[in-house]
């Protein structure tokens, strides 16, 4: 769990850049969490030892984020949109039935979340953070099996696969 | 001048909450609520419009804190400016129209308290904080009047302890972030923070590391609601049932500012007052909490006398013509010389000077010693360029060879912290070990124990721009270059397990520098007082040595020792080998607060008569002829000294139990059983007697220290300009503002202050010369020799810990619980080599004696040394520690 010596080596690159250590903190937290698929206590306590803090300012900052999961999650997020425009749409349904269909994945997690701005695709939902939709619990469980067996790519949960951290 | 004349928005800060304020005039003019003023530049709108009288609504804003704008609560109409502004982050511009009472800004602060109100549980009631409450007062001022709200509130498990001492109830919590400001800002322990987000915004620790802050009260007292409660306190009590007094506190040398609070003659709370030369408001946790000792059953609350081999209690009569009798006993086999009194490091001024005129003047013994061994030389501390806390703020440097003051001087702490941290003071810290100011420092020198000579003679230099070699000078040069200010010198006993010669000698290659100055570290409650009024051998009260002050205090006295007596470490072998016969122990303890317990032991196991002064039966009174339990903090009406030789008052707050005297009339008693009447009727006048005959008292009477708002630092001469009356500022303070100190009012039912008319708040002050010129520190000693390092051995370091096994922590239940064992703290190289693991017994042997503890690993101690707590309960450092050797080296062997 935590960082290895090369996300420590990669930690301190993404320190350098900024003026002040603190400033690290959600780049580093985006680290851990695309390491361990969350952000376990250790990481915590790795990235304030790291950048000088106490561990209660590096949580303090994690829980403001509800992307970063503090407990561990499936490799994959699915966020589905419960907020006006897709609730009109099915937003509720698509958000009951995915839930209960991967209630006991290890690889899947459900979650509710408000707008995202993809209003004119409701019911909306996305996958470790790209767009889909509009779609009923089949066609969006489509979309799942598509990243889980590698016909479509995932980013990580953090959502930073293919935008790395900017330099 | 002090800092707070640099307008808040200007304060420097790492990188946040710094609000640029344009170049331009230095004061301008700002129109608020219809009047005019004349504000200096940038200062924050808030503060301005308070100090000119116009009271502007807040939660979050704090004057000590930096402004951060999460209430709202402040918003004000600026004419010409779009919509409302939150008057704690705007700076004053020339030319600002500001209104605080307008239709939109009452309108606003309706929506604000409204939508407190919300998330807010109205159960005043059953809140601790209720009755003294921000929020429910400034409702009632400025709120709404009733509730639209009529959903069902949030609801947390309540409460939780974030500390030992300090109760969270969350649902409360109005995320002013005053509290995690405090930690963070003022004293950098950011062990609470903000966490989650919106409506479940909590504050938070981390996972299982507790709010272990020794400053955690204070974020109780400024919390404008009824989040955090104090354990100590919470139900105690209900404000409109307080009766409070301004004092000082009395558990360390910093003497604090407070405001003591009883109901039903039991001290309840103590509340930090804003002094500005002083706390700044702030108490640490011992201080603010070490009040139950007080009224702790443990307390003497009768004399005793030894009759055939008990002891026994008695009536005063009694207990003190059998203290006086024994005594007179000692004089006629022994003489003066047999007689030594040890000691006053705890007490007040009044009862330390009379002690001091009872061994000199009546008893003729000048083997007197208010350190156990503990301390710095009298010599050195009576003698040196004093410096003041706010010569802090101001200074090109400070220099620490002192133990670590986060431990033994908390609040000392905080203002060196600020001065490095905040105000860009360069910090050169010198130590054996890291410490609580280790982080702030812009150079740390280590040397082995016993030797800082080698390392002060590097900061000597680099303090005068010659940076030689060393990378530490050359920061100490780049950090320095360009300031100017005094260099002020913060100077204790770095270690109770090495002679005090080496940091003396490490002090002395200093003194060269221009405008030296000289902050004592030394803990103890009263230490300067005592020494300052004569509890040391070779001086006479005020700062005179024997000899000066021959002379002056034959005339006042009648006599004056011949020759020079001995100190606390001669007076113990003197008494172990039965030369002294009678021990006159004033309020200590030498079993457990000399740092050599052997020596002590043989002392009073050998000594005839000891004759204890103490208000609990601690191990010297369990052992002595007579006891005699005197009244203590809180208690009685006194005056303590300060670190920086400021005397500040005591106040009164409840009436003793049972039957024990003020602590400056059982010196005089026996005086006058002895043959030699005080004719002392009051503490005024034995505080006027004490300006009349100490020199470096001269004019710092009763009137005068009852008038003076912050204490008076002695030598008033010196002082005499710094010296404020009355009361500065707008308004009284509820106990979540910063709380003004107010001279003490006089009468129990005049409300006023004590002030004449003529007492403007910087009235010159009547400074007289001393009448004998005060003691100098010169002739800096010889290089003490340091042994050569052992490889086979490690040096100890022993130093003090903040909840230690004194009566204050040991009789107070809130703070007992927050003591350790002690440990022997080890690097880890030399654990490993050793072959130790944490948690071991080993056994631990000098050439003093040997102890059994457990191992613990601990970073800052640096390789080749230990680091054990001279102050613990139980078998520990003073079993190992021999006054005379200049270093202690000892062995660890591992046992089964
Ligand atoms: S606990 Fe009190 S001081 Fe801390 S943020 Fe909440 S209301 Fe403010
Ligand atoms: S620092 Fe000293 S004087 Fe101040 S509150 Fe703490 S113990 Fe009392
Ligand atoms: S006091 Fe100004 S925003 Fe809180």
């Amino acid at each position: 769990m935590g960082l290895t010596d090369a996300d420590q080596r990669r930690a301190q690159q993404i320190i350098d850049r900024y003026p002040y250590p603190k400033s690290a903190v959600l780049p580093l937290l985006h680290l851990a969490q695309d390491r361990d698929g969350w952000v376990s206590p250790e990481a915590m306590e790795q990235i304030a030892e790291l950048l000088g803090l106490t561990p209660a300012l590096v949580l303090g900052t994690c829980s403001f984020y509800t992307m970063f999961k503090r407990e561990p999650a499936g490799a994959l997020v699915v966020s589905v949109c419960t907020n006006l425009s897709c609730m009109v749409n099915g937003g509720f349904d698509l958000f009951d039935q995915l839930r209960s269909r991967y209630q006991e994945s290890s690889d899947v997690s459900v979650e509710e979340v408000e707008c995202i701005a993809h209003c004119d695709h409701a019911p909306a939902f996305q996958v470790n953070y790209d767009f889909h939709g509009p779609a009923d619990a089949h066609g969006a469980a489509d979309v799942i099996e598509q990243y889980l067996d590698g016909r479509l790519a995932a980013r990580t949960i953090s959502g930073t696969a293919r935008q790395e951290v900017p330099r | 001048m002090t800092t707070n004349a640099v307008p808040m928005s200007q304060w420097p800060s790492e990188h946040r909450y710094t609000i640029p304020v344009a170049p331009g005039p230095e004061t301008v003019t700002v129109t608020i609520d219809g009047r005019a003023a004349q504000i200096p530049r940038g200062e924050l709108l808030i503060k301005a419009a308070q100090d000119h009288g116009t009271y502007i609504p807040r939660f979050c804003w704090h004057e000590r804190l930096k402004p951060v704008g999460m209430c709202r609560m402040c918003l004000v109409e600026i004419e010409g400016m779009r919509g409302l502004q939150i008057s704690c982050a705007t700076p004053v511009a020339d030319g600002m129209v500001v209104h605080t009472t307008s239709d939109a800004v009452t309108t606003a602060q309706d929506g604000i308290l409204e939508f407190l109100l919300i998330n807010h549980p109205l159960d005043c009631p059953v809140c601790d904080r209720g009755g003294e409450c921000p929020l429910q007062d400034q409702t009632l001022a400025f709120g709404p009047g009733e509730s639209r709200f009529v959903e069902e509130k949030r609801h947390f498990e309540k409460p939780v302890p974030i500390s030992d001492l300090v109760m969270l109830d969350r649902e409360r919590c109005i995320q002013c972030g005053r509290c995690t400001r405090f930690a963070d800002e003022v004293a950098g322990d950011p062990l609470i923070d903000f966490g989650g987000r919106g409506g479940s915004t909590e504050v938070i620790t981390y996972l299982d590391e507790p709010f272990h802050s020794s400053f955690s009260g204070n974020t109780v007292q400024i919390c404008p609601v009824g989040a955090l409660t104090a354990r100590p306190y919470r139900f105690r009590a209900r404000p409109w049932d307080l009766a409070s007094t301004e004092t000082s506190c009395g558990a360390c040398a910093v003497a604090c500012r407070g405001s003591l609070e009883s109901t039903s003659n039991r001290l309840v709370r103590l509340l930090g007052v804003d002094s500005e030369p002083v706390n700044q408001g702030w108490l640490c946790d011992k201080g603010r909490y070490g009040l139950d000792w007080v009224h702790s059953d443990a307390r003497l609350r009768q004399p005793m006398v030894r009759r055939a081999g008990e002891l026994v209690e008695s009536s005063w009569p009694d207990a003190l013509d059998a203290a006086a009798a024994a005594i007179r006993n000692t004089l006629d086999t022994h003489g003066p010389n047999g007689i030594a009194v040890l000691g006053g490091s705890r007490g007040v001024n009044e009862d330390a000077y009379l002690w001091a005129r009872l061994a000199k003047g009546v008893l003729g013994t000048d083997h007197v010693d208010a350190q156990l061994g503990d301390g710095l030389p009298a010599d050195v501390v009576l003698g040196m360029p004093r410096a003041t806390i706010p010569d802090l703020d101001r200074a090109k440097a400070i220099v620490l060879l002192a133990p670590d003051l986060k431990e033994e001087l908390p609040v000392l702490y905080l203002r060196v912290r600020r001065a490095a941290h905040d105000l860009g003071v360069p910090l050169v810290d010198v130590a054996v070990r890291d410490h609580g100011l280790t982080p702030y420092a812009t150079a740390v020198l280590r040397h082995a124990p016993g030797d800082p000579g080698a390392a002060a003679g590097v900061v000597a230099d680099a303090l005068v721009g010659r940076p030689g070699r060393t990378k530490v000078g050359k920061a100490i040069v780049d950090a320095t270059d360009g300031r100017d200010g005094p260099v002020v010198v913060i100077l204790g006993r770095t270690s109770v397990a090495e002679h005090p010669d080496a940091i003396v000698h490490a002090a002395s290659r200093l003194t060269g520098l221009p405008q030296v100055r000289f902050l004592s570290a030394l803990a103890n409650p009263n230490v300067h007082g005592a020494l300052d009024l004569g509890l040391t051998p070779g001086f006479l009260p005020g700062r005179v040595s024997l000899d000066a002050g021959r002379d002056h205090f034959t005339k006042a006295w009648g006599a004056v020792p011949d020759a020079v007596g001995r100190d606390a470490a001669g007076i113990l072998r003197a008494a172990a080998t039965g030369e002294i016969a009678a021990l006159v122990l004033v309020g200590c303890d030498p079993l457990a607060e000399c740092p050599d317990r052997n020596l002590a032991r043989a002392a009073l196991e050998q000594a005839d008569t000891v004759i204890a002064v103490s208000a609990f039966m601690d191990t010297a009174a369990f052992g002595a002829t007579v006891v005699l339990p005197p009244t203590v903090w809180g208690e009685q009406s006194a005056t303590t000294t300060n670190l920086e030789g400021r005397v500040v008052r005591l106040g009164r707050r409840v009436t003793p139990d049972g039957s024990t005297l003020e602590s400056w009339r059982i010196p005089a008693e026996l005086a006058a059983r002895l043959g030699s009447d005080f004719d002392l009727e009051t503490v005024d006048e034995v505080q006027d007697e004490i300006a009349r005959v100490a020199p470096a008292f001269a004019g710092v009477d009763a009137s005068l220290l009852r008038r003076a708002r912050d204490g008076v630092v002695l030598p008033l001469a010196d002082h005499a300009d710094e010296v404020t009356f009355g009361r500065a500022g707008a308004g009284p303070g509820p106990s979540w503002e910063p709380i003004l100190p107010v001279p003490e009012v006089v009468g129990d039912d005049d409300r006023s202050p004590s002030t004449s008319a003529s007492d403007s708040p910087s009235a010159a002050v009547p400074a007289p010369t001393p009448p004998v010129p005060l003691h100098r520190w010169d002739a800096p000693p010889d290089a003490p020799s340091v042994p050569p390092l052992d490889a086979y051995a490690l040096r100890l370091v022993a130093g003090h810990a903040l909840y230690g096994a004194d009566a204050i922590v040991a009789a107070t239940p809130a703070l007992a619980s927050l003591t350790h064992e002690p440990t022997l703290g080890l690097n880890a190289r030399d654990r490993d080599r050793l072959g130790v693991h944490d948690g071991d017994r080993v056994r631990i042997t000098t050439a003093r004696g040997s102890v059994d503890l457990a191992v613990r690993t601990d970073a800052q101690t640096p390789p080749g040394t230990a680091w054990i707590v001279a102050n613990a309960a139980g078998p520990g450092a003073p079993d190992l520690i021999d006054l005379t050797s200049p270093v202690t080296e000892l062995r660890v062997e591992t046992i089964s």
